[in-house]
């Protein structure tokens, strides 16, 4: 296997006396979908706060493209090439599709804005994606349906030659339809090349889109597993009890979290 | 003033997906004028009037008047009505871009008051530095204040706001607010300073902007008295001062102003059409274009041609050509309207009224946006308290006191701004101004009515106004649920 394009080794997080992270790892490989499933306050939000460089790190190790990297700050993950698309999706309501995927980074000619180039590039982007749900990039958000959003927002998130995508419970909020396209949408991002980390509490999106499952329980990173080699079942034995069969924390570390 | 000057580049396009093709054959079909029309169709149903509600309720006021009054529609009285509305449509015009971030400015009405009052006085004392009699302190403490508000500025990583302001200080220090083009530059600047104080206190302090504009608008009723040492200064004397509520171009110089604006708007339309063409990309067909130009300058050549006609009752003297009162707010009009829709700055603007949250992700520096929206809504205010001493022969003790504010929010929500933020367009404000100002033009004019009628129609306009948009509003909700 070729080296991952993000590297997590090690890393350890605590807020005052609790201990979040305990020497986590986790390895996202371009043109791959990982999922980073947990239980509720099994770190998955520290986690990507930390890499978002949100949250600053107490010790380990990031690696982007094989190089260690320190991430300060959001711009700092941006310049790598990281985005993040959260659940809210931030978008603004009263503008375009297309101006809400340059917001903040517009096109500019002789000082003014250049929506045609926007919209041009946006409907280009949209297009590569095989988004077919959106009628025209010249479209308010306030008028789009949840899933045309959350295609709108990643693919903001991937406008800008970005190599590592986050996405937080990308399909939480929209219906069964829906929710097939944005995972068909999460599915083409990899095979363009892409490293997507996708958080998710629906185990059924995750084992149909994603290529490894990486499980956090308690702090800590419980197993990272190839999605062809395991079942619903033993992910939600992982994320309940730490432990399944061989897999996981031995018996003594996934007590010692309870 | 109803020169349309933005094509609609927002919700261009119709809410109803389902009946639409998937793909992206909207963005590069071409919208003739059958669409445009549907488009707009749509629009209306789905909740969104834009300016036609004002528009109507114009014209009926306008309609109601005319039956109550045939003084109304001669052209002596509709050519007094700009002179008598500039002052709200400047003042709203700034509040256009507070009101687009959900917040408000309580303030801009007496802050005007005060920077063109401290004009009037600079022009009555031969320059401030002379020293306001009986308040000689107060120059200085202008002054420092103005500096420092400046330097502020610079901090929160505003530019043209503390340049303007410095450039105000720079005037007065070296006297040149002894004359009156100078000293309404330095009202301005004034007004810019404030608009900064009250960015810093709302976007870094972090107090509610209705708070804080609120307890300056109290404030500056008083400050206002310290600059006039409460005695009342006429500016009628000054004939460019007096001039901005009462003069007009000449007829030339008036023909000229709307071939250039209208002209302009034509060639601005239709390059747009065919650049897009050429391009592929989303936008009005060149027969659209043509008909929404050239409605543009039918309506500019028709009032163009009514002003030049002498509209004085009085046979010993002519008054003619287009009011400066109606070409200032245009051409502010126009300067905005390309500020918010083709800068960066007014697309952040926008970002951050329709979602905060959205925009500080998207790395927009949201703090300054707000700080620079305040600069401009007081510079603004400035503006408009000067138009007001011009309407009202001088800066009184009670100079842009009273209702005038809220006149002002008035004009803008009835034009179709909202209060909520994100939603709003210059033009509104312009013809909100409009309504507002016709009202007590139209009872005037009846002595039989009592003047206290004016402002329970003023609120049942402003009431029927709101309910038109929260309903049309509903409606869209409902529909699209």
């Amino acid at each position: 296997m070729t080296e991952p394009i993000l590297e997590v080794r090690a890393l350890n997080k605590s807020f005052g006396p609790v201990h979040v992270l305990h020497d986590v790892d986790l390895a996202v490989h371009a043109g791959q979908v990982t999922a980073l499933v947990g239980d509720n306050g099994a770190g998955k939000s520290t986690l990507v706060k930390c890499i978002a460089g949100i949250t600053p790190i107490d010790s380990g190790e990031i690696r982007f493209a094989g190089r260690p990297v320190t991430i300060d700050g959001p711009r700092a993950a941006s310049r790598l090439g990281i985005e993040f698309v959260y659940q809210d999706l931030a978008l603004a309501d009263n503008l375009d599709i297309a101006q809400n995927m340059f917001l903040g980074r517009e096109y500019r000619r002789w000082g003014f804005v250049s929506d045609g180039e926007m919209e041009r590039r946006a409907r280009e982007i949209l297009a590569g994606l095989a988004v077919r749900t959106v009628s025209s990039v010249r479209q308010v958000v306030a008028s789009l349906s949840g899933g045309q959003r959350q295609t709108v927002a990643i693919a903001r998130a991937v406008l800008w030659e970005s190599k590592v995508v986050f996405l937080d419970e990308p399909t939480a909020a929209l219906g069964v339809a829906q929710t097939r396209q944005v995972l068909d949408l999460v599915r083409r991002l990899a095979d363009q090349g892409l490293g997507v980390v996708l958080i998710s509490h629906n185990l059924n999106d995750v084992l149909s889109v994603a290529d490894r499952v990486a499980v956090l329980f308690l702090g800590r990173l419980a197993a990272e597993v190839r999605t062809s080699d395991t079942t619903i079942t033993q992910v939600v034995e992982l994320m309940t009890s730490g432990r399944s069969g061989d897999l996981g924390l031995t018996p003594t570390t996934a007590d010692e979290g309870i | 003033m109803t020169t349309r000057t933005t094509a609609p580049a927002t919700g261009a396009g119709p809410t109803g997906l389902e009946d639409r093709p998937g793909g992206f054959s909207l963005d590069v079909e071409r919208r003739g004028v059958a669409g445009a029309a549907r488009d707009y169709w749509t629009r209306l149903r789905s909740g969104e009037p834009g300016a036609l509600p004002s528009i109507v309720g114009l014209v009926l006021l306008a309609a109601i008047f005319a039956a109550v009054s045939p003084r109304f529609l001669t052209l002596n009285n509709v050519g007094n009505l700009p002179g008598q509305g500039a002052y709200i449509a400047i003042i709203a015009l700034g509040l256009v871009f507070v009101l687009l971030l959900g917040e408000i400015d309580l303030s801009a009405g007496t802050a005007g008051g005060l920077c063109a009052g401290l004009a009037a006085q600079a022009l009555n004392v031969h320059g401030l530095r002379h020293g306001i009699p009986g308040a000689a302190a107060v120059y200085w403490i202008v002054v420092v204040a103005m500096v420092a508000l400046a330097a502020l500025g610079f901090w929160l990583r505003s530019i043209t706001g503390p340049v303007l302001v410095l450039v105000g200080v720079l005037i007065t220090l070296v006297g040149l607010d002894a004359h009156v083009v100078p000293a309404i530059v330095f009202a301005v600047a004034l007004g810019a300073a404030i608009g900064i104080l009250n960015g810093w206190l709302v976007a870094v302090i972090g107090i509610p902007s209705f708070v804080v504009t609120l307890a300056l608008f109290l404030a500056w009723q008083g400050v206002l008295l310290f600059a006039l040492n409460s005695q009342p200064i006429g500016v009628n004397a000054f004939p460019v001062w007096f001039g901005l509520a009462h003069g007009n171009m000449s007829p030339t110089w008036s023909w000229v102003f709307t071939l250039v604006v209208t002209g302009g708007y034509v060639l601005y339309t239709v390059a747009r059409s065919l650049r897009a063409r050429a391009r592929h990309l989303a936008a009005d067909a060149l027969p659209l274009a043509l008909l929404r130009g050239l409605g543009v300058v039918a309506v500019g050549v028709a009032v163009t041609a009514f002003a030049s006609r002498n509209r004085n009752t009085n046979p010993f003297r002519v008054i003619d050509g287009l009011p400066w009162a109606l070409t200032t707010p245009v051409v502010l009009m126009i300067v905005c309207t390309i500020a918010l829709r083709r800068t960066t700055w007014g697309r952040h603007l926008f970002a951050t009224g329709g979602s905060a949250e959205a925009a500080r992700r998207a790395g927009i520096d949201v703090t300054h946006i707000r700080v620079t929206a305040f600069t401009v809504c007081s510079a603004f205010g400035a503006l408009g308290g000067v138009f007001l001493a011009s309407t009202t022969g001088g800066a009184q003790l009670d100079l842009g006191a009273g209702n005038i504010l809220l006149f002002a929010v008035a004009a803008a929500v009835i034009g179709g701004t909202s209060l909520f933020g994100g939603r709003g367009r210059p033009r509104d404000a312009l013809i909100g101004a409009l309504v507002i100002v016709i009202i007590p033009n139209g009872i005037g004019l009846r002595p039989s009515l009592p003047p206290s009628y004016q402002t329970v129609i003023t609120g049942a306009v402003l009431l029927v106004a709101a309910g038109v948009d929260a309903l049309s509003r509903r409606r869209a909700a409902l529909g699209r649920s």
